[in-house]
């Protein structure tokens, strides 16, 4: 358990990464607002969702951590919960950081960009809120603050970790669910983490980290019971650069079938006349322009 | 109905056997059960769906809905025909076939460009920031291409059509004809791309119903472009020419087996936006009015020779009507299927969590039972 290094500072070009552990979690959110008072984010507003006590809902624009309420089917003993109870767990989302990240190859201004830290970084001084990263991530992170114009999403706190020190969240939790620390060293932690608690009878704990798929890792991975689709993590994350050789390929046939199409829609047409033409002049200019396209 | 119902309350109910009756029910339920399951008794969604790999995070959906502006739609319309009437300028002059269509097809390309500049621009939140699009070039995003692209474009049909312009008041010289001839080239180069990448754009995201779609897309929506370009020059006067009219009938060809071809796909769950609900019938709405509507009038027109300009003219707004409403038809099914929470779950093949949610779940009791 002690497996956290007491400081964890950063030497500047070390890659680093969070580990959140739902089995530590106690939902208490202090991450949350560890994070908005932090980055001054704004306040979501005080609503209920009316369906769990997650209130929060997802990751937003002005919502960098948050704290999911994962209510589910019973499971007697482990987790502590009486028979006649739902199963309770908590993990705090984050943006992932992929290795691949899809907001970050999308990005046409350059704002986004990857830190000596390893983390993806919106630039906001050079976002210009052109929205395509929302669709690029697959992870539904980061969201384009329509008030502000700009994109945001977790910063991985850089300001922090250039002045040494850890983000926010990872300062503020209580449990030490939320871990942060070089990225090497972490999943060692979380390997044995998942490890003890297999051996104490959590045979469904595990880490969350797409690393077989095209995003090839996240900065920020999780450890879950069970199926991760029910923390809403999704299996198969794709890095939407995948489909680009699909799409260029059919752009540059289409453009070809246009250019080869109309050159034959013109050559069959042949020279527009307004009056009566001999159609044998007809023919031949549209004959001559079939050779000059077929040439061209 | 309404008026009756609030007087009838503030006036007072009058007891009779079926009230009472049903007052009785509700408490052999409770006595019984320990709890009341009956219609409106519940307060909706309670007690609490649960989550589970079958039903995901209580059906909250992981992906962000698209954030663009209803510009957006348009600026495909408006890219898709004015990229193609660039190609098809250049390919009327250099075949010398026909002059006024090259001529018109010019003022196409130059203004599109303008006209989707401006969209471009009143879709960022920051106008002024446009050009931090063009401080970096990066091949891997379709975003920053279609800038460089529209850049181009916009450069060289504006110098395009800036020569021609020259040469009318002017007359012909030497300079204003390379200027004329190579500002044509570039802009039918940069034209063709232009005219489909919008297919990738879209195609090359998260987004499940369009990188599903990646294979169709850019051809689609440039046989979209294409026909929207060819029928926006027909009304510009060019009704007779029997080029556009082949060209249109290509165009509507293509876009009739793309609808078909939509229809009959068999991958129900992913597809479904394209099929059901606003978004599927703005997409079925867009298909038929740019694919068999268009085809049908056209071929019409190629019978009945060139005196049926009427008919040439319905199949062109039918074209250009039918390009808006495929843009916003897949733009729109973009955005419901971002918010179907199955597909990046992979959870395939189950009902939509609206029609979960509000079910009970009795087998998970809320209150501990002393």
């Amino acid at each position: 358990m002690s497996t956290r290094p007491a400081d964890p500072s950063v030497d500047g070009h070390r890659t680093t990464a969070f580990l959140t552990d739902s089995t530590l979690c106690i939902g208490c959110k202090a991450c949350e607002v560890a994070c908005k008072e932090w980055n001054g984010v704004a306040a979501d507003g005080f609503t209920w969702s009316g369906f769990s006590y997650d209130n929060t809902g997802a990751l937003g624009h002005s919502t960098w951590r948050h704290v999911k309420f994962v209510e589910h089917a019973p499971a007697p003993g482990l987790g502590g919960n009486a028979g006649e109870l739902a199963s309770w767990a908590f993990s705090s989302d984050v943006c992932k950081h992929c290795e691949e990240a899809g907001c970050l190859e999308a990005c046409p201004t350059g704002s986004i960009v990857r830190t000596e830290f390893g983390g993806v970084y919106v630039q906001p001084d050079i976002c210009n809120g052109c929205a395509y990263c929302v669709v690029a991530c697959p992870f539904g992170v980061v969201q384009k603050n329509k008030d502000d114009g700009r994109a945001f999403k977790c910063t991985f706190c850089y300001d922090r970790q250039k002045a040494g020190m850890e983000p926010a969240c990872a300062k503020a939790c209580p449990t030490e669910s939320i871990k942060f620390g070089e990225k090497s060293h972490l999943r060692t932690v979380a390997q044995e983490r998942v490890r003890e608690l297999q051996s104490r009878g959590m045979e469904d704990a595990k880490i969350y980290d797409p690393v077989d798929t095209s995003v090839k890792g996240i900065h920020a991975f999780f450890i879950v019971r069970g199926d991760e689709r029910q923390y809403n993590l999704p299996p198969t994350p794709e890095v939407p650069t995948v489909y680009l050789k699909e799409g260029w390929k059919q752009s540059a046939v289409g453009s070809a079938a246009l250019v080869i199409g109309s050159l034959v829609a013109f050559a069959i047409a042949g020279r527009r006349t307004t009056s009566g033409r001999g159609a044998a002049t007809a023919a031949k200019s549209s004959a001559r322009a079939l050779r000059k396209g077929v040439r061209r | 109905m309404s008026t009756d119902r609030i007087i009838q309350n503030e006036q007072g109910r009058v007891p009779d056997a079926a009230s009472e009756a049903r007052l009785i029910e509700i408490r052999r339920e409770a006595e019984k059960r320990g709890s009341v399951e009956a219609v409106g008794v519940r307060p909706p969604g309670a007690p609490f769906p649960i989550a589970s790999p079958e039903t995901g995070y209580y059906g909250i959906h992981l992906l962000k809905e698209p954030q663009w502006t209803p510009e957006i739609p348009l600026y495909f319309f408006v890219g898709g025909a004015a990229g193609s009437s660039a190609a098809t300028s250049a390919i009327a002059e250099w075949t010398g076939l026909d002059h006024k269509i090259a001529r018109d097809a010019r003022w196409v390309a130059a203004l599109g460009a303008v006209i989707s500049s401006g969209l471009l621009i009143s879709d960022l939140g920051r106008p002024s920031r446009f050009l931090n699009m063009l401080r970096v070039f990066k091949p891997q995003s379709p975003m920053s291409m279609g800038a460089w692209i529209l850049a181009g474009f916009g450069t060289f049909s504006g110098a395009s059509l800036f020569a021609q312009l020259m040469q009318d008041y002017f007359g012909p010289g030497i300079v204003v004809s390379v200027l004329k001839h190579s500002s044509q080239a570039l802009s039918a180069l940069f034209g063709l791309p232009f005219h489909n990448y919008t297919g990738v754009l879209i195609g090359a995201t998260a987004i499940p119903v369009w990188n599903h779609n990646i294979r169709s897309l850019p051809i689609h929506f440039g046989t979209s472009g294409l026909l929207a370009g060819t029928s926006v020059l027909e009304l510009m006067g060019n009704e007779d020419s029997t080029a556009l009219n082949l060209i249109g009938i290509g165009a509507a060809t293509l876009e009739t087996y793309e609808g078909y071809h939509l229809e009959m796909k068999r991958d129900p769950v992913i597809n479904e936006p394209l099929k059901h609900g606003v978004s599927g019938w703005v997409t079925r709405a867009g298909g038929v009015l740019s694919g068999p509507v268009p085809l049908a009038l056209r071929l019409a027109a190629l019978i009945a020779g060139r005196r049926a300009k009427n008919l040439r003219r319905l199949a062109a707004i039918s074209g250009i009507a039918g390009s808006i409403l495929t843009r916003y038809g897949w733009v729109h099914a973009g955005h419901a299927s971002a918010r179907d929470w199955r597909l990046p779950l992979k959870v395939a093949g189950k009902p939509h969590p609206l029609e979960e949610r509000m079910q009970s779940k009795p087998e998970i009791p809320q209150v501990k039972v002393a």
